[in-house]
């Protein structure tokens, strides 16, 4: 053939329909989702009524509803719970200040706003157990810059069981608030300029055109951030295990990977998974839901 | 009692510069429209009293006082957008309300002011829908019903309806005119069409290239333009243009135009040399209506050829070829019946404009 097709005709000399060519990208990513994703999920849930263990080749037995009503009858779980969840509140708050602090002073005509954005999101970009491995170095109680700096003499950061939650969600907002001000920036530049000429013109002051013009525009986009940031912060796992070890204050991804990796109890280990999922489902659905009020508009 | 004064207004953007020395008084409750094609800095002067925009040099001053350095939200003036600016979060009562709110002023008084403003603007069934549920001409009403709930001292509007349809336009050009008789508030309006400026002004300001043109009553503008500028902007459609080859016979004056030679009254020459036009270098304009007519040879008519008709319903506009130019001409509708006939023409001395070539400006000959 003489002259060049685009690649659509190509396809369609071949005999290629568009329903062809769309099975063509769809049908791998379902089989990827079903045997990676799907199967996994409905296998675990099945072990979830059972007493499995992968460790050992003992018959398994269909167990019923035993391990979730272990599970929630145990104080120690309800206390990994009420940690994380405390966590949760400190890390995400955290991140959302910081970020959207940031992000309100980036929304301006800066010099070198590009270099500066790019700076400030590095920390989302490295690895979260290097991350965890550095920190550690900071809070580290004899040499650590951290109790050097504030003079805190040997402040046993991560060993202390108050002050460990603290110092892992202090090295998460570094890590994460990098994240709620690029999705803040996003609103907050979305914001058409002609509603704060119009605000300024109706007399209002900047606070007043702040809480009630920025925040209600941007607060869609806040939301998803916050959405996210929730869920990762539940399932926070790698910064905690890097710089805390074993703690006694335990996460609940802690206590999950010791349950079903250190004492191999892997059906009770997939009941706790479910009951952790069903909580990020309950929390974020509260969050969808306002989400949606607030685009409705 | 509001008055606005410009002094020396001065403005650049970059290397452009925008607005150069405009001078203007805004009378108190003068309706004044500045008009002028895109890019004429009508929207940044505008903008400027509104305190939108910065200036270089020059004062703004609203009833006496100084307000150039003031922020927008002191200076107490309304401004109504092009593209409305409606809260898209906030329900039309609430929009309405943000003024009022933003000032704190208490609930009753706020509820009573949008109320009455809603019911003057006909939009009280639309007040808890938001902006997106609106129409154009609707959010427009809303845009404006939300500049008058706060008696300002001034409204300003830039080309709050130019991005209606042209049905909606014009009622709402109608209703533009009733609430500034009802209100009676200082208002400069900015707008590149001419027909809306000449039924809402009171005053019409025409700017070009950053420079006032023409300040005057529509009526003014549109008879006596100062320069050729305003007299081909203003008007639809636009003025006849040409050279003229001015020379005195025994029976009067011949104005030649492409050509052909028109007549008239021998007091021309005079108020030329007067006006101190130069041989060669005078333009003649007149619009279409000043074209006079006639199906036979009449006393001052020249023969000329038909062009293309434009039948416009109450009128028609048709294209004279006079010599190696054209004329286009207002006439009865199918007054001419088509193209390629023969018709007498005549140049209404009254209604003729003679322009300097070089300046532009108009010589103000009156016949």
């Amino acid at each position: 053939m003489m002259t060049t097709l685009s690649p659509s005709s190509r396809a369609a000399t071949r005999g290629w329909s568009d329903i062809t060519i769309r099975n063509l990208f769809v049908i791998p990513t379902v089989a990827f989702l079903i045997i990676f994703n799907v199967f996994p999920l409905l296998y675990s849930l099945g072990f979830s009524f059972t007493d499995f263990r992968a460790s050992s080749k003992a018959p398994v037995n269909f167990v019923g509803l035993k391990n979730y009503t272990d599970i929630l009858a145990d104080p120690v779980i309800w206390r990994s719970f009420s940690t994380t969840l405390w966590y949760v509140i400190v890390s995400v708050t955290g991140q959302f200040v910081v970020g959207f602090g940031l992000a309100l002073l980036l929304n301006r005509p800066i010099p070198g706003k590009g270099f500066l954005t790019t700076l400030l999101l590095l920390p989302m970009m490295l690895s979260p157990v290097v991350v965890g491995l550095f920190w550690k170095l900071i809070y580290d109680p004899s040499w650590g810059i951290l109790n050097y700096a504030l003079g805190l003499g040997k402040t046993a950061w991560l060993t202390d069981a108050n002050l460990a939650l603290y110092a892992v969600a202090i090295t998460d907002i570094w890590m994460w608030s990098p994240f709620v001000m690029l999705l803040s920036l996003a609103g907050l530049s979305a914001v058409p300029k002609h509603l704060y000429e119009a605000a300024s013109i109706d007399r209002a002051s900047k606070l007043y055109t702040f809480f009630r013009i920025t925040l209600p525009l941007v607060a869609p986009i806040l939301l998803i951030a916050v959405i996210f940031r929730t869920m990762e912060a539940f399932k926070t796992f790698d910064i905690a295990f890097v710089m805390t070890g074993q703690p006694q204050a335990e996460l609940i991804s802690s206590r999950l990977y010791k349950m079903a990796f250190a004492q191999w109890q892997t059906g009770p280990a997939s009941a706790l998974a479910y009951i952790v999922l069903i909580m990020v489902l309950c929390i974020t659905n509260i969050y969808v839901k306002y989400l949606n009020k607030a685009k409705e508009r | 009692m509001t008055e606005i004064q410009l002094r020396n207004i001065d403005k650049h953007f970059g290397p452009v510069h925008v607005i150069r020395e405009i001078n203007l008084t805004v009378k108190d409750q003068e309706f004044v429209v500045l008009l002028g094609p895109s890019g004429c800095g009508k929207t940044t002067t505008l903008r400027a009293i509104a305190g939108l925009e910065d200036i270089d040099s020059g004062d703004i001053l609203i009833d006496g006082k100084p307000v150039q350095n003031l922020h927008a939200s002191e200076r107490d003036v309304a401004f109504v957008f092009q593209n409305y600016a409606l809260y898209p979060h906030l329900t039309v009562y609430e929009n309405m309300a943000f003024p009022l709110r933003a000032v704190r002023q208490n609930r009753e008084e706020i509820d009573k002011t949008v109320q009455s403003v809603a019911t003057s603007l006909g939009i009280t069934g639309l007040l808890n829908r938001r902006p997106s549920a609106l129409s154009g001409g609707d959010m427009q009403r809303v845009a404006i019903g939300r500049s008058l709930v706060r008696r300002p001292k001034a409204i300003l509007l830039d080309e709050p309806i130019g991005s209606l349809d042209a049905k909606l336009r014009e009622s709402m050009r109608v209703e533009l005119k009733r609430l500034h008789i009802e209100n009676g508030s200082t208002s400069i309006y900015v707008t590149h069409d001419q027909v809306e400026a000449m039924s809402l002004a009171d005053r019409i300001v025409v700017m070009h290239e950053g420079l006032l043109q023409q300040v005057g009553t529509p009526d003014d503008v549109y008879r006596y333009p100062a320069n050729i500028f305003v007299a081909q902007f203003v008007g639809s459609p636009i003025m006849n243009m040409a050279a003229a080859d001015i020379s005195e016979g025994s029976s009067g004056v011949s104005v030649s135009l492409g050509g052909v030679s028109f007549a008239f009254p021998a007091a021309l020459s005079g108020k030329l040399k007067e006006a101190g036009a130069q041989k060669g270098k005078v333009m003649l304009g007149v619009r279409p209506e000043g074209v006079l007519l006639s199906h036979e040879p009449k006393d001052g008519y020249v023969e000329v050829t038909s062009g293309i008709i434009e039948p416009l319903g109450s009128h028609d506009i048709v294209d004279l070829k006079v010599g190696d130019i054209v004329l286009r001409a207002r006439t009865k509708s199918g007054f001419v019946a088509g193209p390629g006939l023969k018709v007498w023409a005549r140049i209404d001395p009254a209604q003729a404009h003679f322009f300097d070539t070089t300046s532009g400006s108009s010589l103000e000959i009156r016949l």
